[in-house]
């Protein structure tokens, strides 16, 4: 019951601010459900409630080694939101804390989900809540990236809905009686259709994949990245893809005890070593610094990936990865978000200099940009290095060089853009709006959070959450 | 399974191909608000015995995928006073032939896989197969928005059509949720198409270009 507090919580919240009158106050709401929530999950973390068998959603195994990350970068980014606002004085912004709370609320819904149209109902609708934030400035080029978003998204969200009732069918074919949670699905799994079960893993993987952003259905993440305040990329890049990747272990949980388990792995590795590619390629090439770290989002779905495709070890390093991304990425975004509006443009042509204009964010900046590309020691080294060594013990050499190579590949293509940002003299268009937004503590403090907590995770990550990794890979990989 | 619910996909099927060959957008919107009625009509013949439950469910499916919808999308269209050509970016042929090609390939596959027998001589599964992938050519083989919400219904129409086949077994409140939530999807997209055309006057998603590498 405690569990579906994590729900009710936000969504009251979500209620709350449509019935606030203030524009001004209003947004204090975000860090009230925010602390409520993180308090509870971190709480549940500790002392985990029991899930009643059969239930269609639960504070499970994997619900726990998840949500708490998602909770606390909310939490990060609500503070943020209040000083975030407050620039915006004369916006209206009802919908938006509204649908902050609301995009919360069914994230939490979605990691709970124990049944798998449950789970889809809760991808769909945090898929909707989300298109009014991405479109919060207003301009064309918001515009087209929420068209891009939702035309995207909602084919991929599409096919998942095909993918779970192939998945049905598979399970009516075999004499089921129609339960589709998970654990059931699992327990019929020797009775499943082969070829429907093959069939669901496909389309789920498209649409699913679409959501977390995988190469080559990441087309709508660098728009709508690009576009949308840092704080909606910060939530989208650390909570929205790790919903879908949840989503997706969950699934394959099913089709690997189907008899399913080398398509599932080959269909991973080769889909997370291919977004790692494409990011790399265009973390090359790309001249915009928030464009940028959608592509590093798309890199590290790739990470996730190549981890989920590796059994046990793989997927408790990818859970580990799940909160260092969605942690050191929070920082990364927030920042950015900073150093974008004191610059007022977007393109490496456009800004320079900005370690004069905004220096503290400049050097989080930079600081988060080693953090998410691996350099120790902070958390995602470990846990990339926990990844490789999977890749490794699994026999997949050439996969573990493929891995190191766009790594380093991704990290040249950031680090020149990162410097080429933060050094050099400020362009006359920082000079002038740079004084309008100056640095506060409601702009920083979070990101400083985030960027510690991912150091910490990197020098101690504490034994509640090392066992709640190992249980969920248990879980779902049962050791034989 | 009925003679009579075969005529139904199959009629279903052929607008399909009817859509894909279509080059006007009042048309297309035409021929998805006929598609979302057929199918909406569907569940009663399917339904041995008669149940309330299943008149409003295809009530609600008809009103919304026949009516609601396409309404949405007649006002945008006559709002944004646009040229009326769908100005494809793959030809109508092309797709015509890919559209056929896919319906053959549908029931080859649908052949193919293994069926329970109450479903083996119906026509749900290849139509929904070729329905989802006529669905997937407009989205992607046409320029302007409209067009592509069209074949975005078409896609949800398909998906829709194997979800028939669940319709027993499966708890109703999957089935109530998906409706809601892909209604909520379109009428989304429906606000959305309302707004990019105030911002940029005509619906051509080929201007849609300011954002790339």
């Amino acid at each position: 019951m405690k569990a579906l507090g994590l729900i009710l919580i936000p969504l009251a919240g979500a209620l709350a601010a449509l019935a606030w009158p203030s524009d001004r106050t209003r947004p204090w709401l975000l860090p009230a459900a925010g602390a409520c929530h993180a308090l509870l999950a971190l709480a549940l973390l500790a002392f985990p409630p029991p899930v009643a068998p059969g239930a269609w959603m639960g504070y499970d195994p994997l619900a726990r080694a998840v949500l708490p990350a998602v909770s606390l970068l909310f939490l990060a980014c609500s503070v943020y939101a209040v000083a975030y606002l407050g620039l915006h004085e004369r916006r209206k912004n009802r919908g938006f804390v509204a649908g902050l709370l609301l995009l919360l609320g069914l994230i939490s819904l979605a990691h709970q989900a124990l049944h798998l149209g449950l789970l889809w109902i809760a991808v769909e609708t945090a898929t909707l809540c989300t298109v009014p934030l991405i479109h919060f400035n207003g301009t064309a080029r918001a515009f087209e990236a929420t068209w891009k978003y939702l035309l995207v998204g909602g084919t991929g969200i599409a096919l998942s809905l095909f993918g779970s009732f192939c998945m049905g069918y598979a399970s009516l074919h075999g004499g089921g009686a129609g339960d589709l949670t998970f654990a059931a699905l699992a327990a019929q799994a020797h009775l499943l259709s082969h070829p429907w079960v093959a069939g669901a893993w496909v389309l789920l993987l498209v649409g699913y994949g679409t959501k977390m952003g995988l190469a080559p259905m990441h087309t709508w993440k660098p728009d709508a990245y690009g576009e949308a305040p840092g704080i909606v990329g910060a939530l989208l890049a650390g909570g929205m893809t790790t919903t879908a990747f949840v989503a997706l272990l969950r699934v394959r949980q099913v089709v690997d005890a189907a008899g399913g388990a080398g398509l599932t792995s080959r269909s991973l590795l080769l889909m997370g070593l291919f977004s790692m590619l494409v990011a790399a390629l265009f973390l090359l090439g790309t001249r915009d610094f928030k464009r940028m770290l959608a592509y590093s989002s798309v890199e590290h779905m790739g990470i996730l990936s190549v981890g989920a495709a590796l059994g046990g070890a793989g997927v408790a390093a990818a859970l580990f990865h799940v909160w260092n991304n969605s942690l050191t990425k929070g920082a990364l975004f927030l920042s950015a978000g900073n150093i974008r509006r004191a610059a007022g443009a977007r393109t490496v042509d456009e800004v320079g200099g900005m370690s004069l204009v905004t220096p503290v964010s400049a050097r989080i900046f930079v600081v988060g940009m080693l953090a998410v590309t691996a350099c120790p020691p902070f958390g995602p080294f470990f846990s990339e290095l926990r990844i490789l060594r999977a890749t490794w013990a699994g026999g997949h050499v050439a996969g573990a060089a493929f891995f190191l190579t766009f790594l380093f590949l991704a990290f040249l293509g950031m680090s020149r853009l990162v410097f080429a940002i933060v050094d050099g003299r400020p362009r006359p268009a920082a000079r002038a709006t740079g004084p309008r937004f100056r640095e506060t503590a409601g702009t920083l403090v979070p990101p400083l959070v985030l960027l510690g907590l991912s150091l910490g995770l990197g020098l101690a990550a504490p034994a509640a959450l090392q066992q709640a990794w190992a249980a969920a890979a248990q879980t779902l990989f049962p050791a034989p | 399974m009925s003679g009579a619910s075969n005529l139904l996909v199959g009629l279903a099927m052929g607008l399909n191909l009817l859509a894909l060959a279509s080059g006007r957008l009042p048309s297309i919107i035409r021929i998805a608000a006929a598609q979302g009625m057929v199918l909406g009509s569907l569940p009663l013949l399917l339904e041995g015995e008669f149940r309330w439950l299943t008149v409003l469910v295809a009530a609600g499916t008809i009103a919304v995928k026949g009516v609601v919808i396409p309404g949405l999308l007649q006002r945008a269209l006559r709002a944004a006073n646009i040229d009326r050509e769908v100005e494809p970016l793959l030809g109508y042929i092309p797709s015509l032939l890919l559209g056929a090609g896919a319906t053959i390939g549908a029931v080859v596959l649908a052949g193919m896989l293994p069926l329970l027998p109450e479903h083996a001589g119906s026509l749900l599964v290849p139509g929904s197969f070729a329905t989802v992938v006529s669905g997937l050519l407009l989205l992607m083989g046409r320029a302007k928005a409209i067009s592509q919400v069209c074949g975005y219904l078409i896609l949800e129409n398909g998906i829709y059509l194997f979800g028939l086949l669940l319709i027993r077994t499966m708890p109703l409140v999957v089935e109530a949720g998906v409706l809601l939530d892909l209604t909520v999807a379109v009428f989304v997209i429906g606000i959305i198409v309302d707004r990019i055309q105030r911002e940029f006057d005509t619906l051509d998603t080929r201007k849609l270009t300011v954002l790339r590498e």
